[in-house]
């Protein structure tokens, strides 16, 4: 449980942040809340010659809504999400997600921004951040981009961050009213990542029809999933116990799991139904619908 | 750089130490101040047999890096009893047989006496909550939720 | 029972406060990984990533280049001193350093010793082995197969993979009776391997001092004195003498079974410091501890049950295959390879009863460990449980009411069973109706059918078990010869303080406290009063140590019976100080007094002070003495556990909504202990019934080797666990007092299991093996058409 040697950084800016990942490309790793690079680095399963720890970077943990936005620096702690009363009365789904995320303590040290980057399609905020249409704010020496998270996840450990790039921020588009977001999580224990797990946000018409809807998938496939077809299916529909039935079939019908202890390909994608199911009713409830 | 200077509060006490940068945290305290409370159960980050406070917040030191914590506060297990006089949560778990090997034991305590620094009153499923981070293979943990709730009970009748 | 002595004297039955924890809470405890000698060298080792290999070459010298590296030891390094392998505590052989070939994934190939831990980790990063593959077999069948390919090449003449057959009862009998039976169930039983996963692993500071030819060996060992012969018999042709030798065991973090193997880690250290003449401490991590450690359980189970049609038992069948790895490393009884397995018929008067094991050779870590279940007895117990309830289901009677029908009653005892046992004490009726009272089992029945109807799964499961602890009698029980009785020496100061060493050694069981309130019970000195020291083969009396539940029926035996033995040379001198006959005098605790002038007495400090300063002519002075207990039979604690579960009829989750455990190890010591005792084995047997696994592909890789998949239930998992007790005390203990440790690590596993088929009863379920785990409870709805 002893990590291989490596150079350590801590630089006090983004700018020296990013010039140090230009100056050891290839062999260096950013340093954000530690809960998943530590782990990997001390069962020497990752290698790096440096760590560029971007905790001292002052300014990157906040947050707020600003010009239509929710904003989150990418340095916040998932307790502070936890416990942020902003969070928990406007964007229920994140305090949904930011609650399962491994257990309170890693979670006192665990950052949004370090969930997403690390590319773990075992992590919870990615399917979360695919439901809200959510935006991240990379910068790197050309400077700084919006990538949305659509275009985020490319594959197994692998984002569009480029090595010498650094995630800022997260951008969420506030919902208009009569919004609602679930996560439903379904794993072996606290602690466990999910066997699978289900975020879906929907905003609903005066009429209670479904105005818009997001569903995507955690750990059933290489990367978060985006069950486009079930969204689809659900736009305008009302979201009663038929339409969100079929919704969840055509998310279940998406995944792409792997088997392992946490189950057979058979049973995975069966629960990803069944959470997108709850996810779906939960949002819709919290929405105002039925 | 591979080795770095660092100036850190241990329990309220200013230490420094000149670290390798891989060393942990949980190291640290237990090899070079030679605090050994702090114990390591596993080497998942899923025991918390290492849980200390930093910055107030109970984190597992075997998943922090000593350097992050230059400039920092540690309280470790050490830290709780005061002029000699034991914190409400150390009498609980004496009080409730909290505790049967004590290996598990200083991770549940920092643990629980942060959950009663912002919970006054916590609910038997708001201390199991706060312990889900924190194994025990001895108590089956129905004695530590007792022990943390006569740690409240004491904490409200205050000293 | 109220207690026979006050608050102040503290003796049995006093839930007293934990002596220990003075030191726990405040971080102050000294586990082996505390410890610190000075020029202490680090120990890390090399392991196999093959379940089954030959090893070609060990290349060391990119890590003898690693800064702080200072050697590196192989299998060859110790044939040199014949240490390469060494006999496991069933007189078997196990290797501590392989020179021909690997046997299991993870086992140990090299050590590297490093002038500190971050050093030895590079160390054994840099050594470079070559290994030539070889077929694996993982399946216990397939390796007792004829013509399986023999995996023992070490043992000459061996022409199978059979490590050993073992048998109890009567065959011819048990099956006639099962050919003349009106009824017969049968299910294959499993139960899977599993780990201890104590949250302190394995570890060992050996300090051999060159100058004195002693060797200290601090060492996480549940059995001190045993290993310290071990190491004088194994060790004594390197100069190693028994009374050089010492082995002390620290504060350690949790045993429960694990800590009883004299591991390869442990000798290997032991050797390294001989040869350097330093310190070397050797811990290992987790990942080393799940997946070389010695395991427990892994039994398949043939089981059969013969009855009449109205619910009457009448015999019982089981046929087990055992996967014991690739050697015996049991720590049984050496009569016993298969524990107290023959305990199987349980609580039930069973009139004929065959058992049978045969163990089978594997390439997996050697074991078993007795983990918490006082060897096999969670085997045998969960096969008995589990069968009532497919005989109940078969016969669609209610499974309380038919082990109601069958139990042993109160005066049948002491009961000689079928297989051999002599039942101590028990009302298992009592038990099992207090339980069903107090759940409200009949409302709980009513419930669950409305529930029924509206398709909401919910069970209720039923385990009435009995247990075996205590080992043991001269007679039967020895490990490697070492016969099986305890010790308890007690020495009472001048000023009628108390020290009580024995020869068990606590791993959280409380002993410095429950030793203390057995001295204050038979001598009135205050148990605060009394220090109690076990675990430093120096200084206590030769014991076979804690495990198995024994230290009650065995030391807190000879605890009682020693200070009896002091209370009657106190009588004496008392009599010589009150000056009458010793006849006249009348014991309350803490004092004897003149028969009919109750104001003429001594307490037991003047007696004490006595003992030094004013004892009668033809006594010897001081105030000491030891007992060796021989114990004239095993305990037999027993209960009975209802469990109520709610399955999610969506993901197959089960929750465990309520459990109430009913106990009862005869005369308590002390209640608040004896709860955390029971609370702790039951959270030890929710694990495996719902979450925990270790097993292996069929490359003889491990799956569940951290932490990540071998699941410990947190705070979340474990419900809210309730206990009640009753007292059948045992006849033949000095204290009338049984075991308790493990009584909830054997009964609730089949509480669980059956609570969960008690579910899914009505759809034809009849029998799933733990881990009862989601995918599997879903597996089951789906093919019934149920799932949601």
């Amino acid at each position: 449980m002893i990590p291989s040697a490596f150079d350590y950084h801590a630089p006090k800016s983004l700018p020296e942040a990013v010039a140090l990942l230009v100056k050891y490309r290839d062999e260096v790793k950013v340093l954000s809340g530690g809960q998943s690079l530590l782990p990997l680095l001390k069962l020497r399963l990752g290698q790096a010659g440096h760590l560029v720890d971007i905790g001292r970077i002052p300014g990157l943990e906040y947050v707020r809504e600003e010009g239509g936005m929710l904003r989150i620096g990418a340095s916040t702690r998932e307790s502070t999400l936890e416990e942020s009363e902003l969070i928990r009365s406007r964007y229920p789904i994140l305090h949904d997600t930011a609650k399962v995320i491994a257990d309170p303590i890693v979670r006192n040290r665990a950052t949004v921004g370090g969930n997403l980057a690390h590319g773990d399609p075992g992590n919870d905020h990615p399917a979360t951040m695919l439901a809200l249409s959510a935006q991240v704010l990379a910068l790197g020496p050309k400077g700084e981009r919006v990538i949305p998270v659509s275009k985020f996840f490319l594959g197994l450990f692998s984002t569009a961050l480029e090595p010498d790039e650094i995630l800022t921020e997260i951008r969420i588009p506030i919902p208009p009213p009569r919004s609602g977001g679930a996560y439903v999580k379904l794993e072996r224990k606290v602690g466990d990542y999910a066997t699978a797990a289900a975020a879906a946000q929907v905003a609903l018409t005066a009429s209670g029809a479904v105005a818009e809807v997001g569903i995507a998938l955690t750990n059933v496939g290489a990367m978060p999933v985006e069950a486009t077809s079930a969204e689809a299916f659900l736009r305008g529909k009302k979201p009663e116990v038929a339409a969100l039935a079929e919704a969840s079939r055509l998310a279940g019908a998406a995944s792409s799991p792997r088997a392992d202890r946490r189950g057979t390909v058979e049973y995975k994608r069966e629960m990803a139904r069944v959470m997108a199911l709850r996810a779906l009713k939960k949002a819709c409830e919290r929405a105002g619908g039925k | 750089m591979s080795t770095h200077k660092i100036a850190l509060k241990v329990n309220g006490t200013p230490r420094t130490a000149e670290v390798e940068s891989r060393l942990l945290l949980v190291h640290l305290l237990r090899e070079v101040f030679r605090l050994t409370g702090t114990h390591i159960g596993c080497d998942t980050t899923h025991c918390g047999a290492c849980t200390v406070l930093l910055d107030g917040k109970p984190v597992k030191s075997c998943t922090v890096l000593a350097v992050q914590a230059d400039g920092r506060e540690v309280m470790t297990v050490e830290g709780l009893e005061q002029g000699g006089k034991l914190h409400p949560v150390q009498e609980g778990f004496t009080e409730k047989h909290g505790l049967q090997c004590g290996f598990c034991t200083p991770g549940m305590l920092m643990t629980s006496f942060a959950l009663l620094a912002h919970n006054k009153k916590p609910s038997e499923g708001e201390i199991r909550e706060a312990i889900s981070g924190n194994l025990c293979r001895c108590t089956g943990y129905v004695n530590i939720v007792k022990a943390v709730q006569y740690a409240a009970d004491r904490l409200e009748q205050g000293d | 029972m109220e207690p026979k002595t006050d608050a102040k004297i503290c003796g049995m039955g006093h839930s007293m406060k934990r002596k220990e924890d003075a030191r726990f809470i405040r971080g102050q405890g000294r586990y082996i990984d505390d410890i610190q000698l000075p020029g202490m060298l680090f120990m890390d080792i090399v392991r196999s990533p093959f379940a089954h290999a030959k090893l070609k070459s060990i290349r060391t010298e990119r890590a003898l280049k690693v800064p702080g590296v200072l050697a590196v030891i192989t299998g060859e390094t110790l044939a040199k001193y014949n240490l390469h392998w060494m006999p496991t505590l069933s007189a078997d052989t196990q290797m501590v350093l392989p020179t021909e070939k690997v046997m299991y994934q993870s086992q140990e190939v090299a050590a590297v010793i490093a002038t500190d831990r971050y050093a030895a980790a590079d160390g054994v990063e840099a050594v470079e082995v070559d290994y030539e593959p070889l077929p694996v077999m993982v399946d216990p069948f397939k390796a007792l197969a004829p013509g399986a390919p023999v995996l023992r090449t070490d043992k000459k003449d061996k022409k199978d993979n059979l490590a050993f057959h073992w048998e109890a009862g009567n065959r011819a009998a048990t099956d006639r009776a099962f050919a003349e039976a009106e009824v017969v169930v049968k299910e294959d039983i499993y139960i899977p391997r599993i780990h201890v996963a104590s949250i302190e692993t394995c570890g060992c500071v050996a300090d051999f001092n060159p100058a004195e030819g002693k060797l200290t060996v601090y060492m996480t060992s549940q059995a001190p004195h045993a290993v310290r012969t071990v190491f004088a018999l194994v060790a004594g042709h390197v100069g190693l003498s028994e009374e050089k030798i010492r082995i002390v065991s620290p504060d350690i973090g949790g045993g429960f079974g694990g800590k009883v193997p004299v591991y390869p880690g442990y000798v290997i250290a032991v050797a390294a410091s001989v040869v350097i003449g330093k310190p070397v401490k050797w811990i290992e991590d987790r990942m080393e501890n799940l997946q070389a450690d010695s395991f427990a359980r892994d039994y398949h189970m043939k089981t059969e049950l013969a009855a009449k049609k109205d619910g009457t038992m009448t015999a019982l069948r089981i046929r087990t295959v055992a996967d014991h790895g690739y050697t015996n490393a049991s720590a049984n009884p050496l009569k016993f390879p298969a524990g107290l397995f023959s305990i199987c018929t349980g609580s039930y008067d069973l009139k004929q009863a065959f058992c049978e094991v045969d163990a089978a050779y594997t390439n997996k870590p050697p074991g078993g460990v007795a983990y918490r279940c006082s060897f096999r007895v969670t085997e045998a117990v969960h096969a008995i449980e589990r069968i009532t309830d497919v005989l109940a289901q078969e016969l669609k009677m209610d499974p309380a009411e038919l082990r109601m029908r069958n139990f042993i009653q109160p005066k049948q005892f002491p009961y000689k069973s079928v297989l051999g046992w002599e039942y101590d004490s028990g009302n298992y009726p009592a038990a099992l109706k207090l339980a069903m009272d107090k759940i409200g089992y009949a409302a709980l029945r009513k419930e669950q059918a409305e529930k029924r109807a509206r398709g909401e799964l919910m069970g209720i499961g039923v385990c009435s078990f009995t247990e075996v602890v205590g080992a043991g009698p001269s007679k039967d029980f020895d490990i490697l010869g070492l016969k099986m009785f305890d010790s308890a020496e007690i020495r009472i100061h001048p000023t009628g303080k108390a020290i009580a060493r024995l020869g068990t050694k606590s791993q959280g069981q409380g002993h410095e406290t429950t030793y203390a309130q057995i001295v204050a019970e038979e001598l009135g000195i205050p148990a605060a009063h009394v220090q109690v020291e076990e675990g430093d083969t120096d200084t206590a009396p030769y014991g076979l140590g804690t495990y198995a539940s024994r230290s009650t029926p065995t030391s807190g035996a000879a605890c009682a019976v020693a200070a009896r033995k002091l209370r009657e040379k106190a009588r004496k001198i008392a009599a010589h100080l009150l000056e009458v006959s010793e006849e006249d005098l009348v014991w309350e605790p803490g004092k004897f007094s003149v028969r009919g002038a109750p104001q003429k007495s001594k307490t037991i400090q003047e007696i004490a002070f006595a003992a030094y300063t004013n004892y009668p002519k033809g006594l010897e002075p001081g105030f000491e003495t030891s007992s060796y207990y021989d114990p004239p039979n095993l305990t037999f604690p027993f209960g009975s556990y209802i469990c109520v579960v709610d399955i999610d009829r969506g993901t197959g989750m089960v929750t465990v909504r309520r459990f109430l455990a009913v106990d009862d190890c005869g005369n308590i010591i002390n209640p608040m202990i004896v709860d955390g005792q029971i609370h702790g084995g039951l959270t030890q047997g929710l694990a495996p019934a719902l979450f925990e696994e270790m097993s292996y592909d069929e490359n003889g890789n491990n799956q569940a080797g951290s932490f990540m998949d071998y699941l410990l239930p947190t705070a979340m998992e474990t419900p809210h666990w309730e206990t009640d007790k009753t007292v059948t005390p045992c006849p033949h203990h000095p204290l009338g007092a049984k075991g308790v440790g493990e009584s909830a690590t054997v009964g609730a596993p089949p509480a669980i299991a059956n609570a969960v088929v008690d579910a899914l009863a009505h759809l034809g379920v009849r029998n799933i093996d733990i881990p009862i785990t989601p995918e599997k409870v879903w597996n089951i709805l789906h093919a019934k058409g149920v799932a949601d």
